[in-house]
């Protein structure tokens, strides 16, 4: 699946989109977060408090407890601070 | 009752006369237009800001400006709706976002647009990036501004 990030996640991250295979026990926005924490020091500074991270899957916000399966675009962003 | 939609996201300025007289041009049915207009301001407390940077994520920023319109002319009627929103860098003084309603009456055309403006705040995926005399550094969301969207919801 593609995951994009936004904004102070893109840059801790240190890249704006890539395309990741998660293994089958990853199931919600919140396990893809914690796994894609453990990928390396970039990504534990980028998600290391889970709470403030927003989430969207293909254009909508979701919660944390959200379903990945049949994602296509998953897109991690602090709370939005526009208008 | 038609309500003519414009919704756009743009580096470039817009110019809030032209936009009102695009929205109400030809048409007899609109008695209040309500513009709003979001502007950045020079400083932030004691600091200076001598500029905003403004990112947003392409696609669902539109999704999600078209799904609040939607749901304001759900609400109120409303004769139409502008939302016009720069990215890009911009300076003190220049305009950052444009909400125009227009309805019949004045009452349905203030709320849509304060209704319009919360809800695009506390949802819409834009990040401002503020450049500071110390550095640049990401704009804090205001926990007001969950609240403000939040009052909008039936209970």
């Amino acid at each position: 699946m593609k995951v994009k990030y936004f904004a102070w996640v893109r840059e801790r991250v240190g890249k704006s989109e890539e395309t990741v295979e998660p293994p089958a026990s990853v199931r919600t926005v919140d396990d893809l977060i914690r796994w894609l924490a453990g990928r390396g020091e970039t990504y534990a500074h980028a998600f290391e408090t889970p709470r403030v991270i927003r989430a969207a899957i293909d254009h909508a916000h979701v919660k944390s407890d959200t379903m990945i399966a049949g994602a296509g675009e998953i897109a991690f962003f602090p709370p939005m601070t526009g208008g | 009752m038609t309500a003519a939609v414009t919704i756009r996201i743009q580096e470039a300025d817009f110019d809030i006369a032209q936009e009102i007289s695009a929205l109400t041009q030809g048409r007899t049915d609109i008695g209040a237009v309500v513009s709003f207009s979001g502007i950045c301001r020079g400083s932030e407390g004691a600091d200076t800001i001598a500029a905003l940077t403004l990112e947003h994520y392409p696609g669902m920023a539109e999704a999600e400006i078209t799904r609040h319109a939607e749901t304001a002319m759900s609400r109120w009627p409303l004769t139409g709706l502008t939302v016009v929103h720069r990215v890009g860098r911009i300076a003190p003084g220049e305009n950052i976002v444009l909400v125009l309603t227009a309805s019949q009456h004045r009452q349905a055309a203030f709320q849509a647009a304060e209704f319009l403006m919360d809800y695009l705040k506390a949802n819409a995926p834009f990040w401002k990036r503020e450049e500071k005399p110390t550095g640049t550094s990401w704009v804090d969301a205001h926990h007001g501004d969950d609240a403000a969207a939040a009052r909008w919801t039936k209970s």
